[in-house]
């Protein structure tokens, strides 16, 4: 039929052939006969034809050639459209080998007189990208000439182009950041997100943030600046008060009438903008828009809910006037009901708790058992975060512990053990209660919980605690693994503080299970000394848990994109960056001034305030791959290594390992313990020790002290200090504790009270202090006042320690005469302990043995700080 | 940005497939149905889905999948809008937007995508500006095609794309000129056990139909322009003269379209036109349950509640109804469990109501929670908020047109739960 001379037969088949494209079947065969209708007079024909040689082209490439001269007469037509529609379709043709026609295609094109065909080769500059990237530079020249076009047709997709090409080249956009601005408006509405979005990560690197301290929006510098639109005198990088760069407020002003847009995606690309950029005061406008969105489709919805929940955790106040669009009703999908979910509670404060628990009761007896669920762990975080309403919620959830329902009873078992570990107050009713509900329960997590719950606060429940015990030694051999460990455990606690009652009980468990307890709790057989430390491993104080939202952390990236969505990093994700310290010259923004923009990149002193987002992670990279292959960084061992391996190293040195085993009962049992996934640093190479305290002054009790370069156990902000306490005098020492500190707002995780140390003897502790990132001392009582003072190098949590980098330097050094070409720059990165702020260093090694160390970092003082300390290091080295 | 786009209907065949790029495989369809078979209902299906090398993104209407696979990082609503657009117009095109129409339309399919998205970046959505370059198919089209063996392609380049007013087309000729509004107002709310309302809210739409010749230039202006709150306009509405004046100004699409949509503020109190009264009890041990719905009419200004729906998920351990309606006929699915009344209109002399038994499974327990339910309903000639248009005005054109303003009510998401 395609070889008919008859256009409606041709035309008949080739709507055959696409038919069988869209079934995903293959058409390639028919490849001769399709392209010879190419030149057809008929659209239709044409247009199909089309659509067939943009799918198969790459299989044929030969043949495909023979249709390339049409496009090229095409594209000489008088008319437009066909110009237009030529481009399109030689562009989507992907033949490596007409890559210089298409080049030159595309550049006629971006000088066409007609926006469309204009906009057809904006589209063209991203396909020839994908196919070939070796024509980037060309390609951001007929970009560069297209982002000054002044049509809004044009607009949307070169920005498209500029994105997909070279979207760090941030430098073309200054000259037309404020034709994009005002053009923004009468764009096509998905022009419109993609040049918000990315005047968003303009407007990051290129004004300072609006969100300093006192920051105070001046209502008549806006008048200003209708005035002086052109001449702008103001040095807005010198005034004290923050004053808003008139371009930043341009945008800002520009970009909220677009609120109102019908197009779901341009309101949220809106409110991210705000978000990211406005002052935190005018971020409030975007809130009834984004509740508006909430009346559209389901996957809107999921979205939409994804991001407010994002929003809520950091202001409650934006979405509360609006809590009553997020209650749940029966019809909404599974995922946006825990959505919903998940915003009420972080919009739970004292005065709005009560309507929301009320609602949670509705939502608690829900059919949709999964979500009943999530419902009790949503009560158990407003608890905890609102102490008011804890015992109402204990009760409540004790209530449901009677539900017919074994999730929702488990799953209250579950969040009840929580709420009571974060209030270890007189609970004992409701430990008793569950204790009755024990032999109903078959969920292993809850039975495990109840089990622990008896043990921890087996004092308080004296009768009870020996019961269940007794029945779970009977049917201890068909329990699962989890429910066993409790169990033993329970035997354990109950034998130091209740013995009498549960001896005869123990030894059947402890014979069946695990050698260690044997080893501690029976005295006599090897260690006796172990023994009196066992109630404290045992029976420890537990740091309470911590129930936080998950939606915590999502907050890193850039709201309304995928990898929000997804919480995980997508493919070709831009990271916005933190705003300058020091708004680079707004003048660049000017169109007549033409200047050379300068590249913060290439800068290359040493500097405290420049922290580049780009380079930073190409640094990471790099450290991160040598990390490997050093064989330095290993998994935090308290964490990931089997409980078998850890209870022997814990035999071998309980005293210094006390605390982790106090964790590690948690560890097991608590699966939302918060797991801290930093590379920590290998604890090889030499430990330098301070002196904290002499034994002179100390009255006999000496103290030195040396920083463990290991993530502190207490929480991830402090700085781990190991202690090591001696009584060098002749009588013992007790009652060794800390007393007061200063400053007051220092966070100190103290150890223990050691309540004796007899002479000669000497005992390791360790400390968490929260240094602030600072370099302040921390000083507090100790019988005698002393102080610890940090060094700098501790307070980051190295990819390498020091230690690795200085032995890396010193092998460098020899060899770096013979191969300076090899690779003569080092980069490293780490964080500071407590705010998280990169740093990062770099050397460069250059000819006879000088080098060139460069800092960045946020922290100034920091910076100076580690300079000095390298560069000593570097010159003993 | 987008990639391909995969359809894929209830029972998971892919019935149609289109890349914009390079081709993607079936298989990465694959993943889709993993998820599918992990969730329990189709509604619940996440719309974003990660796999290795693709994300997918879908997006469900009228009982099939649209799924676009997506390589980078792309804001998620970006593409979730433009599957719905799609929805859309296929809607518009087809009158349905079903596999069977799909299917039988699968050239005209592939000539609006192809249309809608060049190398996955939207191009011509506006529905205007696709009508003029791909005819819509209708009855008399597709016969006068086959006789003379023309085709819907437009023969003429649309200029649509090119004038100052993209949405609208040039040169547009009728010999009545017509433009009706219908305001359309529904009630959102959340009516507790005891009768009381949780929460309630009003949202409405403002859609026209104007079939104008040439350039008009409307304005339309409404009584209480205060009670809207928060409102979303077509892109022809001017903002600034909004702003300023609370006046919609426009130059009007030719046809169909949605010219505002908006919130009713919340400080308003929401007049809730019916009532429910309802006694659904199960008692423990016995395999019946008694339902006892009752309806009747509250704040309604003296219209009629017309086209009552009450729909109700029963729990699962009910196995059949057994209810006599006052007034209209009602279905119970034993398989789904869901029991749907239609009322018709409610007369306020004579209440309609549904009592009867309902049969649970032996041995089941007593369920734990009453279900919703949900009621659907219509009232002509009323706006609940009470928003009025005050007057339309057109410039630009010298005939008098002829206009027309409806409104309705209607009920959103109205659930009592019990």
């Amino acid at each position: 039929m395609l070889e008919s001379n008859k256009d409606s037969l041709k035309l008949e088949a080739m709507k055959r052939v696409v038919g069988l494209i869209a079934k995903g079947k293959n058409a390639s065969e028919l490849f001769p006969a399709v392209v010879k209708n190419v030149a057809s007079k008929n659209i239709e024909l044409k247009k199909l034809v089309y659509v067939y040689l943009v799918r198969y082209a790459e299989e044929q490439q030969d043949l495909a050639l023979l249709s390339i001269s049409t496009f090229q007469r095409a594209l000489k037509d008088p008319n437009q459209f066909i110009r237009g529609s030529a481009l399109r379709v030689l562009s989507s043709i992907r033949v490596p080998i007409i890559v210089p026609i298409m080049m030159l295609a595309i550049k006629e094109a971006a000088a066409d007189l007609s926006p469309y065909v204009r906009k057809t080769s904006a589209h063209a500059i991203q396909k020839l990208y994908s196919m070939d990237p070796d024509q980037k530079e060309q390609l951001i020249e007929v970009i560069e000439k297209l982002l000054k076009d002044k049509s809004t047709l044009v607009a949307g997709s070169v920005v498209m182009a500029f994105e997909e090409v070279c979207p760090d080249r941030i430098d073309l956009i200054h000259k037309n950041y404020r034709k994009l601005c005002n053009l923004l408006v009468d764009v096509e509405e998905w022009g419109q997100v993609v040049i918000i979005s990315m005047l968003t990560r303009y407007a990051r690197t290129q004004f300072t943030s609006p969100w300093k301290e006192g920051a105070m929006f001046d209502e008549n510098n806006e008048k200003a600046f209708y005035d002086s639109d052109s001449e702008e005198k103001k040095d807005q990088t010198e005034a004290q008060p923050y004053i808003m760069d008139p371009d930043h407020r341009l945008l800002l002003r520009n970009t909220k009438p677009l609120l109102q847009s019908r197009n779901t995606a341009v309101v949220m690309s809106v409110a991210q903008l705000y978000w990211h950029l406005a002052p935190k005061h005018e971020v409030n406008i975007v809130t009834k828009s984004l509740v508006r969105l909430l009346r559209s489709h389901r996957e809107v919805q999921y979205i939409v809910l994804q991001n407010i929940a994002t929003m809520s955790i950091q202001r409650k106040g934006m979405f509360e006037p609006f809590m009553k669009s997020f209650y749940v009703r029966s019809t909404d999908a599974t995922h946006i009901k825990t959505l919903k979910l998940e915003i009420l509670t972080n919009l739970a404060n004292e005065a709005n708790i009560s309507t929301i628990l009320r609602e949670f009761q509705t939502y608690v007896k829900s059919q949709d058992k999964a979500f009943a669920a999530a419902t009790i762990q949503a009560i158990g975080r407003c608890a905890t975060n609102i102490s008011e309403v804890t015992d109402t919620c204990l009760n409540g959830l004790v209530l449901l512990l009677s539900n017919r329902d074994e999730t929702v009873v488990a799953e209250s078992v579950v969040v009840i053990k929580k709420l009571l570990q974060t209030q270890p107050t007189q609970h004992s009713e409701i430990i008793k209660h569950m204790a009755k509900l024990f032999d109903n329960i078959t969920v292993s997590m809850a039975r495990a919980s109840i089990l622990w719950l008896m043990g921890e606060y087996c004092e308080r429940v004296p009768k009870i605690a020996p019961d269940v015990l007794r029945k779970m030694a009977k049917t201890f051999t068909a329990e699962e693994d989890i429910v066993k460990l409790q169990t033993v455990n329970l035997a354990a606690k109950l034998y130091l503080t209740n013995s009498k009652q549960t001896k005869l009980l123990t030894h059947y468990d402890i014979r069946d299970r695990t050698r260690f307890i044997r080893q501690l709790i029976v005295p006599n057989e090897k260690s006796g000394a172990l023994n009196k430390y066992a109630r404290r491993i045992l029976l420890a104080p537990k740091p309470a848990p911590v129930l936080e939202s998950a939606f915590k952390d999502r907050d890193r990236y850039q709201l309304g994109t995928l990898s929000h969505s997804l919480n995980t990093k997508a493919t070709g994700y831009l990271e916005l960056s933190d705003w300058p310290a020091v708004a680079p010259d707004q003048s660049v923004r000017n169109v007549e001034v033409i200047e050379p923009v300068r590249n913060p990149d290439t800068l290359l002193i040493i500097s405290g305030s420049e922290s580049e987002e780009e380079s930073s992670e190409e640094s990471d990279k790099t450290s991160s791959d040598s990390g490997k292959s050093s064989s330095g960084s290993e998994k935090s061992s308290s964490e990931s290594e089997p409980e078998q391996k850890k209870k022997k190293k814990m035999t071998k040195a309980p005293q210094k390992k006390s605390k982790p085993t106090a964790n590690l009962c948690l560890l097991r049992f608590i699966p939302v313990f918060p797991m801290s996934l930093q590379v920590t640093t290998p604890s090889f190479g030499p430990v330098k020790t301070y002196e904290l305290l002499h034994h002179m002054t100390g009255k006999g009790l000496s103290a030195k002290y040396h920083f463990s370069r290991q993530p502190c156990l207490y929480q991830p902000s402090m700085v781990a200090v190991q202690v090591i306490l001696t009584n060098s005098s002749d009588h013992s020492l007790e009652e060794i504790h800390i007393g007061d500190r200063s400053p007051a707002s220092l966070n100190i995780h103290c150890f223990n009270t050691i309540e004796r140390l007899e002479p000669e003897a000497s005992v390791t502790v360790s400390m968490g202090i929260d240094f602030s990132d600072s370099t302040q001392a921390a000083n507090f009582q100790f019988q005698a006042s002393f102080f610890i003072r940090p060094s700098v190098v501790h307070l980051f949590h190295y990819t390498f320690s020091l230690t690795a980098l200085i032995l890396c330097l010193q092998i460098f050094i020899i060899t770096a005469p013979l191969r300076v070409s090899f690779s003569c720059v080092h980069l490293f990165a780490g964080r500071t302990v407590s705010s998280r702020a990169l740093v990062l260093v770099s050397l460069e090694l250059k000819e006879s043995s000088t080098a060139l160390l460069t800092i960045n970092t946020e922290k100034s003082v920091m910076a100076s700080m580690l300079l000095r300390d390298l560069k000593q290091a570097l010159a003993q080295a | 940005m987008i990639h391909s786009l995969f359809l894929i209907n209830a029972s998971g065949d892919i019935f149609l497939e289109k890349h914009w790029k390079s081709v993607v495989s079936r298989s990465v369809c694959d993943y889709f149905f993993e998820a599918q078979e992990r969730a329990t209902e189709p509604e619940n299906v996440p719309p974003v889905i990660p796999t290795p090398h693709h994300y997918l993104i879908s997006v469900l209407r009228h009982r099939i999948y649209f799924v676009a696979v997506i390589q980078s990082e792309v804001p998620p609503l970006f593409v979730i809008e433009f599957l719905h657009r799609v929805v859309d117009t296929f809607q518009d095109y087809f009158g349905v937007c079903t596999e069977a129409a799909i299917k039988d339309n699968v050239v005209v399919v592939y000539e609006l995508l192809e249309e809608m998205l060049d190398n996955g970046f939207p191009l011509a959505t506006e529905s205007n500006i696709l009508k003029e370059l791909i005819k819509p198919p209708t009855i008399l089209r597709t016969m006068v095609n086959t006789i003379t063996g023309s085709t819907n392609v437009g023969e003429q380049l649309p200029t649509g794309q090119l004038s100052v007013v993209p949405w609208r087309r040039t040169g547009v000729k009728y010999t009545n000129n017509e433009a009706y509004f219908d305001v359309v107002e529904e009630i959102d709310a959340i009516i507790d056990k005891s009768g009381s309302t949780i929460t309630a809210e009003i949202q409405g739409v403002i859609d026209a139909c104007v079939k104008l010749t040439g350039m008009p230039d409307l304005t339309l202006s409404f009584m209480n322009p205060r009670l809207l709150d928060d409102v979303s306009f077509h892109p022809c509405v001017r903002f600034k003269r909004w702003e300023a004046e609370r006046i919609l100004s426009f130059i009007p699409p030719d046809g169909n379209f949605r010219l505002l949509s908006y919130h009713v503020s919340s400080q308003n109190l929401v007049a809730i036109p019916v009532y429910i009264k309802h006694n659904i009890t199960f008692r423990e041990g016995s395999s019946q349950g008694r339902f006892d719905l009752t309806l009747g009419p509250k704040q309604t200004m003296g219209k009629a509640v017309e086209s009552v729906l009450v729909s109700s998920q029963l729990p699962r351990g009910v196995l059949n109804a057994n209810l006599n309606p006052s007034q209209g006929t009602y279905t119970f699915d034993p398989v789904t469990k869901m029991l749907s009344w239609d009322v018709g209109k409610i007369n306020p002399q004579k209440l309609p109501s549904l009592k009867g038994t309902m049969s649970l499974q032996a041995g089941a327990s007593k369920p734990d929670e009453n279900p919703t339910i949900n009621i659907q309903l219509k009232i002509q000639q009323m706006a609940i908020s009470g928003l009025k248009v005050n007057r339309l005005d057109m410039y630009g054109e010298k005939y008098k047109p002829f206009k027309g303003i409806k409104y309705m009510t209607k009920a959103g998401k109205f659930q009592v739960r019990t």
